[in-house]
């Protein structure tokens, strides 16, 4: 029988009441006294300097009331990379500033280079038009591609940076010549060239930021589309505005999707404020939807040489990659750690590697800034190792599922040193992988596949094998790695006089459902309703602190943090509790929200104790502060290492190119799962991005930087129609042996496990057709790509 | 500025409005009834779609003018009459049909439509009909089961197809 | 978007009187020009809305064949013209989405002539009939390219009257963002003859594919055009399709529509 409520239980998640029945309150949603609208003026070139900006016109127009350019900014502080990377000779990476508005020189298409401020938006957007006519902007040759960005010296996205390489990195530098070696001694070596595709991120709601300042207290006030709201105030008080922080207040309220894009504090969020501040009134600023394709951080976009030496009978020996990573025009928040930290210490997956090395060079280019996105670096790491895996199996002639059998980790060997720097706590791929060929039926793939030629389709069937690093912490060791900030998490639970409980988390939701499951751990440990229970996240002035949520990180630390926190309560609670029942703290037992004294009947419920905290009548006042509230923070151990088996079936139309995704096999190792309906929504959601990698996503900039999937008429997105039901199981849990909940973290691992499933089906199909001479379609494999694959 | 009446959620409203005023516009900062999402400004994604006379209607392509005195219904108008949620969508709660909401109301005026025209939806009928409504969480999974499960068919089975 | 002032007459009279006058812009379903407004790349002064004319809505068989409205929106078509003509109405009933169906109308389509629209294919296909306020166009004259079509200044449409077909089958295949047609062919087999109409594809918008209908016409079997080729030379390339790709899904498709069509 499935528990009905508490850990482990689908509990329904109460969020939905809001948002089903239209009451949810996202950031655009508001409206404020006396709000004015913000408009920004972005550059309609990819890199330009900038002239005179004329103001006089659009200033004179009516509702304006106030216009800012680059000018105004150039004062105060840029918007900062969050981790400092050195390159192979040790030198640090160049890093240039990135202001609030554009200065000096305009970028990538969409840098905003002037915002104007009136009444209406209506009115700004006339005003901005004005402006952008009266502005020179005198145009700069693009750089747009990476490895011309790299070559030509003479063409600059930032004038101090000759070459535009931010970084040149290798992991590890140390071992490389033993890298060179062993690849040189393999008996076989198979070489891919792949292209990780360029994403844009398309959270439904598009950003959005009011700011608010209160002349008389000094008090401002950021209403944004955030996933982390304190990492928001920390870089727009202390990095960028100068705001003493305890005079700034970020609150994150209903946020419609982020995947990445809305960790980042982008420059908007600190004009509104700028804003506000000169006029005394709120100011508020929506995204357009081509604003977002122009100036969200962008995902993935990495061109990657793996090799991968081995015997003749598939086990690796080596593997070694050499990858151009796009950063864009300027360095987002984590924009350098996503190629790197969360890119190379993957480089080994799940499988026993003695030697890998990888090398990484990033490079300025003028686009829009890329940073992580679901999965981020993950998704990249795994895509190269299983793609050159599934051609090393072709080549070879080998069976990709022995041959991965082969080289898995297996569960003696944990905890696991890779060669790329991180210990694997826990896990059991083998039990992942025949969980996967069980629910996939791969023995009756033969007989599906021959269903699908009488159909006059090909079917081809991919395997991925995969492993991530998450719950993105332990402030050490990312120290040590370049993160300029720590990634620790804190909770405060609060016990109210009547037993109820308000929990202030560090992490926000933005469609995972913590409001739910973490309300679920909070009852089953106090043993108490769940609907006793509030989670409260998003707003700096009511939380303690809190890094947010990505990098599948809300449970694992966050969550833990609050288990802390609520040990804490239990613990305080039986002092409570000897004081009342005349016993030893000791003697004191807590279960099923009941502290008892062992062997007696003797017994207070968890209301009692709540109450007679709030109301000290018979406390031990001398010895014990009254009111019950406790606050943890918690940095873990290490990472967590959620891993999986994923299998993709596709049918190939051969007239049109078009694959279509019939069936998709998801066996994961989350460790212990707190709400599963939840888990299973999580993966199907990275799973669908994932698809839409494969098959349909892509990003292109024509040779003048110019944006050319810049709307849903061009990117394609992922439909209804495009995806099938997918198959997922996380019943093989091998749970994390560094924190008590035993999680592992599930938010990123169907994007990071998919991609390649889908493209290694598409390959086998073509193979199975007698089209062997496709060794590889770059993502999107899209219906023209596969068709020109078919036939070239 | 002209003035425009129409019912809305079996309501009479009425607002001044420009030309320009879109349906989207007039519903969220004319009304405050924010309920009805704008997520993209080429008509495509959905998140604004609302029943007018009865028909699903993206919101932001269509002019508060061009439907003076029509019967708009929205997602606040959804629950039942004790305010609890209808039928279908307690199914997208039941079956987790939402992650982060935003394309939620589109989502499920469009699937009202659908089960308004065809009452017991095979799963390729509910993806074709949910063409124009782009969700970025949920994979779309949850959502093709909450509407099948509305129409009073057993999904138990869906998710180890 | 840029203000404008709205108008929405009841006849045909009073809407030809509107859009005589300087600046005016007719509005059907708006599914087309209302995003082109936002991204201001039309700024009508005045706006003369057409869906408020009886006379401009429905379907029903009358001379000449089926006579459809102007005004009459996509989703009307896919269920009223469906007992007369099947391909048409499951033409209707692929544009864009179930939303974009309620509102958008036939003759917004045809006016505004987008080399991926559906509408345009049936229309060449069937040999169809454009009335407008003014006159009666035949298909073979009413297209002129992208985007551009025989419509004068002040000139609209009202109906469109398209013979029917013994058989007939449109296959679109899907542009993967937009969902317009990449290309799309719309095959109608009438008593002399057969015509082949092609959307998407060709670089200067709708086109009839000419050795198709020959050889169709002499039998009307997907085998009857697998030895011919279509010259890539004309066809259009973008992010989603080169020429020749596009070339070769004339062909899949014809072929596809051809035993679609039965
Ligand atoms: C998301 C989406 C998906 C779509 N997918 C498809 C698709 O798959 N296939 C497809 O074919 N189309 C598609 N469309 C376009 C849709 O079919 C439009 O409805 C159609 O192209 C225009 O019709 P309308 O009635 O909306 O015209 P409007 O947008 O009102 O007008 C379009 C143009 O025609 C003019 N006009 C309108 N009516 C007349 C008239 N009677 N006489 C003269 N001029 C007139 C207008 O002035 C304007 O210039 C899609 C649109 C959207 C938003
Ligand atoms: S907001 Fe209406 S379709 Fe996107
Ligand atoms: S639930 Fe977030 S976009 Fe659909």
């Amino acid at each position: 029988m499935p528990k009905d409520h508490g850990i482990g239980a689908s509990s329904k998640r109460r969020e939905d009441i809001r948002f089903l029945t239209g009451r949810g309150v996202y950031t655009d949603d508001m409206a404020l006294h006396a709000q004015a609208a913000a408009v920004f003026v972005r550059s309609n070139v990819a890199h330009g300097r900038i002239g005179k900006i004329d103001t006089t016109k659009a200033s004179a127009m009516p509702g304006v009331l106030a216009i800012f350019t680059g000018e105004d900014f150039k004062d105060v502080g840029g918007n900062p990379a969050g981790w400092l990377i050195n390159s192979r000779d040790g030198t640090p990476m160049r890093e240039p500033k990135r202001p609030v508005l554009a200065h000096g020189k305009v970028r990538h298409v969409g840098d905003a280079y002037a915002a104007v401020i009136a009444e209406t938006v209506a009115q700004a957007k006339d005003a901005a038009e004005q402006l952008a006519e009266d502005s020179v902007i005198e145009e700069l040759p693009a750089i747009v591609d990476m490895k011309a960005a790299v070559a030509d010296a003479s063409n600059r996205v930032h004038d101090e940076i000759p070459d535009n390489v931010c970084f040149d990195w290798g992991w590890i530098e140390d071992n490389r010549a033993a890298v060179d070696a062993a690849m040189k001694a393999a008996p076989h070596v198979v070489t891919l060239n792949l292209v990780n595709n360029r994403l844009i991120p398309n959270a439904m709601e598009p950003r959005a930021s009011i700011g608010e300042y209160n002349p008389g207290t000094g008090d401002y006030k950021l209403t944004t589309t955030s996933q982390n709201p304190h990492l928001t105030r920390l870089l727009v008080a202390a990095f960028v505005l100068g705001i003493p922080e305890n005079k700034l207040t970020v609150v994150a309220p209903d946020v419609g999707g982020g995947f990445g894009s809305k960790i980042y504090h982008y420059g908007e969020e600190a004009l509104v404020l700028a804003a506000a501040k000169k006029l005394g009134r709120p100011v508020r600023w929506t995204a357009e939807r081509s604003e977002s394709f122009l100036t969200d951080a962008h995902g993935r976009d990495h061109v990657t040489k793996i090799e991968l030496g081995c015997t003749k009978d598939g086990e690796i020996l080596a593997i070694r990659t050499e990858t151009l990573a796009n950063v864009g025009a300027y360095l987002s928040n984590f924009s350098t750690a996503t190629p790197t930290f969360l890119h190379g210490t993957l480089m080994s997956g799940p499988y026993k590697v003695p030697h890998v090395y990888v090398n990484v060079k990033t490079v300025f280019t003028n686009t829009a800034p890329v940073d992580a996105y679901r999965g981020a670096g993950r998704p990249e790491a795994t895509y190269s190792l299983e793609r050159v895996i599934d051609q090393m199996c072709r080549e070879l002639g080998l069976d990709p599922f022995e041959v991965r059998r082969k080289n898995l980790l297996t569960p003696d060997q944990f905890p696991y040193q890779s060669p790329v720097g991180l210990l694997y706590d826990t896990g059991n791929y083998q039990a992942t992988l025949d969980k996967a060929v069980q629910m996939a039926d791969v023995a009756g793939f033969e007989k599906r596949a021959a269903e699908s030629k009488a159909r006059g389709k090909l079917r081809g069937m991919g395997l991925s094998t995969w492993i991530e690093a998450c719950g993105i912490a332990p402030s050490n060791l990312v120290g040590i790695l370049g993160s300029r900030v720590g990634l620790f998490d804190a909770a405060t639970v609060r016990v109210n006089a009547t037993g109820n409980i308000s929990v202030m988390v560090g992490a926000h939701s933005h469609g995972q459902g913590h409001e739910t499951v973490f309300a679920q751990i909070v009852a089953e440990k106090l043993g108490i309703p769940e609907s006793s229970v509030d989670i409260v996240h998003g707003d700096t002035s009511k939380i303690p602190f809190g890094m947010g949520s990505y990098g599948s990180r809300s449970l694992a630390v966050c969550g833990t943090a609050m288990t802390k926190a609520v040990d804490k309560i239990i613990a305080k609670g039986k002092k409570i509790a000897a004081h009342m029942l005349e016993a030893a703290e000791g003697d004191i037992t807590f279960e099923d929200g009941k502290f008892s004294v062992s062997g007696t009947d003797k017994a207070k419920t968890f209301g009692e104790i709540a109450f007679s905290a709030y109301v000290p009548h018979n406390y031990p006042l001398e010895t014990l502060e009254p009111g019950l509230e406790e606050t943890a923070f918690y940095d873990p151990a290490n990472f967590t290492y959620p891993a999986g088996a994923y299998i993709c079936e596709v049918e190939v139309d051969e007239g049109t190119g078009k694959v279509e995704v019939v069936a998709f096999h998801c066996a994961d190792d989350f460790g212990n799962v707190m709400n599963p309906m939840i888990v299973e929504g999580q993966v199907h959601g990275g799973v669908g991005q994932g698809i839409g990698q494969a098959l349909l996503e892509f990003t292109t900039y024509d040779e003048n930087g110019q944006l050319l999937t810049g709307s849903y008429m061009d990117y394609p997105m992922p439909r209804a129609e495009d995806v099938p039901f997918y198959n997922v199981d996380y019943s093989c849990q091998t749970p994390c042996t560094h924190n008590p909940l035993g999680v592992k973290g599930c938010g990123e691992a169907g994007a990071i496990g998919s991609p390649p499933a889908v493209v290694n089906a598409v390959i086998d199909a073509l193979h199975r057709g007698g089209h062997t001479h496709v060794k590889h379609i770059d993502m999107p494999v899209s219906p023209s790509r596969v068709w020109s694959a078919i036939n070239g | 500025m002209t003035k425009v009446s129409m019912t809305v959620n079996g309501k009479a409203v009425s607002g001044e409005v420009e030309g320009r005023t879109l349906l989207s516009s007039f519903l969220r900062e004319g009304l405050g009834m924010t309920g009805t999402h704008v997520g993209c400004d080429t008509s495509q994604c959905g998140a604004c779609v609302v029943h007018v006379d009865g028909k699903p209607v993206k919101s932001c392509t269509v002019f508060a003018s061009d439907v003076a005195g029509a019967t708009v219904k929205t997602i606040e108008g959804m629950a039942n009459a004790d305010g609890s949620l209808s039928v279908l969508q307690q199914s997208f709660q039941d079956h987790h049909g939402l992650q982060c909401g935003f394309c939620t109301p589109g989502m499920v005026m469009s699937a009202a439509a659908l089960l308004a025209e065809n009452p017991r939806p095979t799963e390729h009928e509910v993806r074709h009909y949910l063409e124009g409504n782009i969700c970025r969480c949920t994979g779309y999974h949850n959502i093709v089961k909450s509407v099948m499960a509305a129409s009073g068919q057993d999904v138990s089975a869906l998710a180890a197809e | 978007m840029h203000n404008f002032d709205f108008a929405k007459p009841s006849t045909i009279a009073d809407a030809a009187n509107a859009l005589a006058g300087e600046g005016a812009q007719a509005l059907s379903g708006g599914q087309t020009l209302i995003p082109t407004m936002k991204q201001r790349l039309a700024a009508p002064g005045v706006l003369v809305s057409l869906t408020g004319i009886a006379e401009m809505q429905g379907v029903c068989t009358g001379d000449g064949g089926l006579h459809i409205g102007a005004a009459t929106s996509h989703a009307v078509v896919a269920k009223d013209a469906h007992p007369h003509y099947r391909a048409l109405a499951e033409l209707a009933g692929g544009i864009g989405d179930p939303a974009v169906r309620s509102r958008g109308t036939i003759g917004g389509s045809i006016a505004n002539n987008d080399p991926a629209a559906c509408y345009p294919s049936a229309v060449l296909a069937s040999g169809a009939t454009v009335v407008t306020n003014k006159r009666r166009i035949g298909s073979d004259d009413y297209f002129q390219g992208l985007f551009t079509t025989a419509l004068e200044e002040g000139e609209f449409i009202t109906s469109v009257v398209f013979p029917i077909p013994q058989k007939a089958a449109y296959v679109k295949f899907n542009q993967p963002a937009s969902r317009f047609a990449l290309t799309g062919v719309f095959v109608a087999k009438f008593a002399n003859g057969v015509r082949v109409a092609v959307t998407g594809a060709g670089n200067d918008g709708v086109f009839r594919w000419k050795e198709a209908e020959a050889a169709l016409s002499a039998n009307f079997s997907a085998s009857a055009i697998s030895g011919l080729t279509v010259d890539p030379a004309g066809m259009n390339t973008d992010l989603h399709g080169s020429a020749a790709y596009r070339a070769n899904l004339v062909k899949v498709l014809t072929g596809r529509a051809v035993t679609a069509a039965g």
